[in-house]
């Protein structure tokens, strides 16, 4: 699958080929999969008439019927709780979780029976659960509105966890993350859902689980996901100008992580920078950077860096901007790379 | 009413007396979950603007206390459409309206005594004007200056609480310390109230939070706005009971009362008040109202409600059937309506002002109070960031 930045609008580009926003791709992909298996189920807190607070469900209750598109009581645990015997039954549900910082009611139910029920039934139980998340910050929204909550669940073994960063994946992997036999966590970067890409259709996806080079470079190397990597290609684009070349990876799988494309990329540029909007301590940041001065040591030419939110409460909203890895600090970052 | 134990509820297989027995479908279909509760629900004071008498809830109001009943929501629903209106114009990121619940807020509010102590989920601007919190002091939240605007110690009005359901059980903690304390067993005790919304009444938060204060005894009034919907999901999405008669369950008293009749929100939580400070444990309200705005000002309605419903909500008008009682009472006259309006105009004028007063705080507000005792980690990323942010010519970016 090509990288969504590559520009195919031209005459001659296939029929399959359309623009859309995040949150019309993921709206899309849904769609297929309900389409396409008449196990997916959809629920979740005004996901039916409403479409969802960010109308991502838009129309599938009218297309779908309120018995595969469920206006849930008002309880995340309930949500996941019923998600995991509705899965036992032979449903494939894809749970709705409003906001971020709305997760945590579900927290016990997704990291004591969603993660675990495979392993203590030695696969004898199955779980292909969704559950999605809009997440991070940038939108001035009040508290709990803004959380990058990822790496809890990266932490917790059984869990996979995947986030977009574009139209085209946002498209192909809901529908991935659906057809998986595993628990997944999709979290979908919602300062970016109505940023518009190309997806096609029709054209096969790559695999769900895997990073992907977005942009080559030769001096320093980002790794990104969701809703900074459009902030890494802009810091990188920037850099051009002034003459630097930095790779851009995009990691799209969290758990598991798949570090080669970034453990490559590190041996031809001998420098890393990771950015992400999550509190830096104890992070998936950090874990990356443990991991590629285990697996790159003797190529590296800099310490790996990390360019993250800060050790804090996420902020109130006028401050966000100043909390959020932005393009200067990611810039300021390669900048201090360099200079090692 | 005296104790928990005269109070007289429907037995567990009792319908709601609302005539005909309904339907087995129309219990199914939910429907009993929105039903106005019938002789159930206490009302004193009918849309009409007409005084009528409750056995249990009897209470005494004199011309002056109605009249400051009435200007306390004719202040409050101003503070309401003036944020609302900010919202609007771009100066605050976000509103929730309280909007048709100021009969509801505003008679729970002037119920409590300084003492007492109040958890609100976000809406509850009204049960703030209460409180003595300044209305200006709403602002900072909803314009993403600060996170909460005023002292809750002083007020005795802990921060707004966003996640849903929290706050139940927070509540409910603080009323057990009440009872331990031994704040509790006479007239002059203390109580708690938890506000929170029928959406809020199916998060386990709230489940549990029934079970804690009714096995502590805890002095707490669950005060349930059940404004209809929980964004776009009515009543009957949550429960197919009507939600005061859950109370049963966890074996204390619920009662169903009009939420936009002030008088009766008012004579209503001041019993359960008196329940809970003079040792009684705790007592659910349920307070049957209607949220006449959006859910917030991301919210869309009309992909969701009808408008007769709102059209016939608007008959129930909190305001405007003390306005009428006044009126008919001659209680009131113009001079005071006008006098009242006066004040709202320049209430609204000083929250205009001050909204675009509030400045962003300095950055540094990040790394603020993040411990009681400090942390190394945040100190070190904050000195980084001020030596980072020193780097940019003159601070800017
Ligand atoms: C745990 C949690 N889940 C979801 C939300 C998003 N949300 C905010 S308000 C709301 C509806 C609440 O309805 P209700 O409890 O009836 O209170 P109301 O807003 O009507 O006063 C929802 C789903 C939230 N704030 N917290």
């Amino acid at each position: 699958m090509a990288a969504p930045t590559v520009d195919r609008a031209d005459a001659g580009a296939p029929a399959a080929v359309q623009t859309l926003t995040i949150a019309k791709a993921i709206n899309s992909g849904l769609r297929a999969a309900m389409e396409a298996d008449p196990k997916v189920i959809v629920m979740g807190e005004d996901v039916g008439k409403l479409g969802g607070v960010f109308r991502i469900t838009d129309g599938l209750q009218k297309d779908f019927g309120e018995q595969r598109v469920l206006d849930t009581p008002l309880a995340e645990s309930g949500i996941v709780g019923t998600a995991v015997g509705l899965a036992l039954r032979g449903y494939r549900p894809v749970c709705e979780i409003q906001f971020d910082g709305f997760i945590f009611p579900a927290f016990d139910q997704i990291v004591s029976q969603v993660a675990k029920l495979h392993y203590r039934t030695q696969g004898r139980l199955k779980l292909p659960i969704v559950i999605r998340v809009p997440y991070g910050g940038g939108i001035g929204a009040v508290e709990h509105h803004s959380e990058s909550p990822e790496g809890y669940f990266a932490h917790t073994a059984g869990l996979k966890v995947v986030t977009c960063s574009n139209p085209a994946d946002a498209h192909w992997m809901i529908q991935q993350a659906i057809a998986c036999d595993d628990p997944v966590l999709f979290f979908e970067p919602k300062r970016r859902y109505y940023e518009k890409g190309q997806v096609d259709t029709t054209a096969a996806p790559g695999p769900l689980f895997a990073s992907r080079v977005l942009r080559e470079g030769t001096d320093v190397t980002i790794a990104a996901y969701g809703p900074v990597v459009r902030t890494a290609l802009e810091a990188a684009a920037a850099a051009e100008e002034d003459g630097r070349s930095l790779a851009v990876v995009d990691l799209r799988s969290l758990s598991p992580l798949d570090l080669g494309p970034v453990y490559e990329s590190v041996r031809r540029t001998g420098r890393l920078v990771v950015v992400s909007e999550a509190p830096g301590e104890a992070s998936l940041a950090s874990h990356i950077a443990a991991q590629v001065q285990q697996e790159c040591f003797y190529s590296l030419q800099a310490p790996v860096l990390r360019v993250t939110g800060y050790d804090t409460p996420y902020p109130p909203a006028k401050l966000e901007e100043e909390f959020l890895p932005d393009l200067d600090r990611v810039l300021d970052a390669a900048d201090r790379s360099m200079a090692w | 009413m005296s104790s928990s134990e005269e109070w007289t509820h429907p037995g567990p297989d009792a319908v709601p007396a609302t005539g005909a027995a309904p339907t087995a479908e129309q219990v199914i279909a939910g429907l009993k979950a929105t039903d106005e509760g019938g002789s159930d629900l206490v009302q004193l004071l009918t849309p009409e603007g007409e005084r009528v008498q409750h056995p249990d809830f009897a209470v005494d109001v004199t011309a002056e206390e109605l009249r400051g009943l009435y200007r306390d929501m004719v202040l409050v629903r101003r503070v309401d459409r003036e944020a609302n209106a900010l919202q609007r114009k771009g100066e605050l990121g976000l509103w929730a309206p309280l909007l048709g619940q100021e009969a509801a807020q505003v008679g729970a509010g002037r119920a409590m005594r300084a003492r007492d102590m109040a958890f609100p989920s976000y809406r509850e601007h009204g049960v703030a004007w209460c409180r003595g919190v300044p209305p200006t002091d709403l602002l900072s939240m909803f314009r993403g200056t600060d996170q909460c605007g005023w002292d809750p110690v002083e007020h005795r009005f802990h921060p707004y609480t966003i996640v849903i359901g929290n706050q139940v059980l927070n509540a409910t903690g603080y009323a057990m310390g009440q009872r331990f304390d031994g704040a509790v067993g006479d007239d002059g005790g203390e109580a708690t109230m938890a506000f929170f919304g029928d959406g809020a009444t199916s998060q386990g938060d709230v489940h549990e939070g029934f079970v804690w204060a009714a096995v502590y005894d805890a002095p707490v009034v669950f005060f349930c706005q059940n404004n209809q919907w929980a964004i776009s999901e009515p009543t009957e999405r949550q429960s197919r009971l009507p939600l005061y008669q859950r109370a049963r369950g966890y074996g204390f008293p619920g009662i169903r009362v009009d939420g936009n009749d002030v008088l009766a929100t008012l004579a209503v939580t001041r019993w359960a008040l008196d329940q809970c400070r003079t040792g009684n444990g705790p007592v659910l309200i349920e307070a049957f109202t209607y949220r006449m705005d959006a859910h917030t000002t991301s919210d869309d309605p009309s992909r969701y409600r009808l408008s007769d419903e709102l059209e016939l909500w608007k008959l129930k008008d909190p305001i405007e059937r003390v306005k009428v009682h006044l009126v008919k009472q001659q209680w009131a006259d113009q001079e005071f309506f006008d006098h009242v309006e006066l004040e709202a105009e320049e209430l609204g004028a000083r929250l205009r002002e001050h909204c675009s007063s509030l400045e962003a705080p300095p950055a540094e507000r990040i790394f603020s109070q993040v411990y009681a005792e400090g942390s190394p980690v945040v100190d070190a990323q904050r000195a980084e960031f001020l030596s980072y942010h020193a780097g940019f010519l003159g601070g800017e970016r």
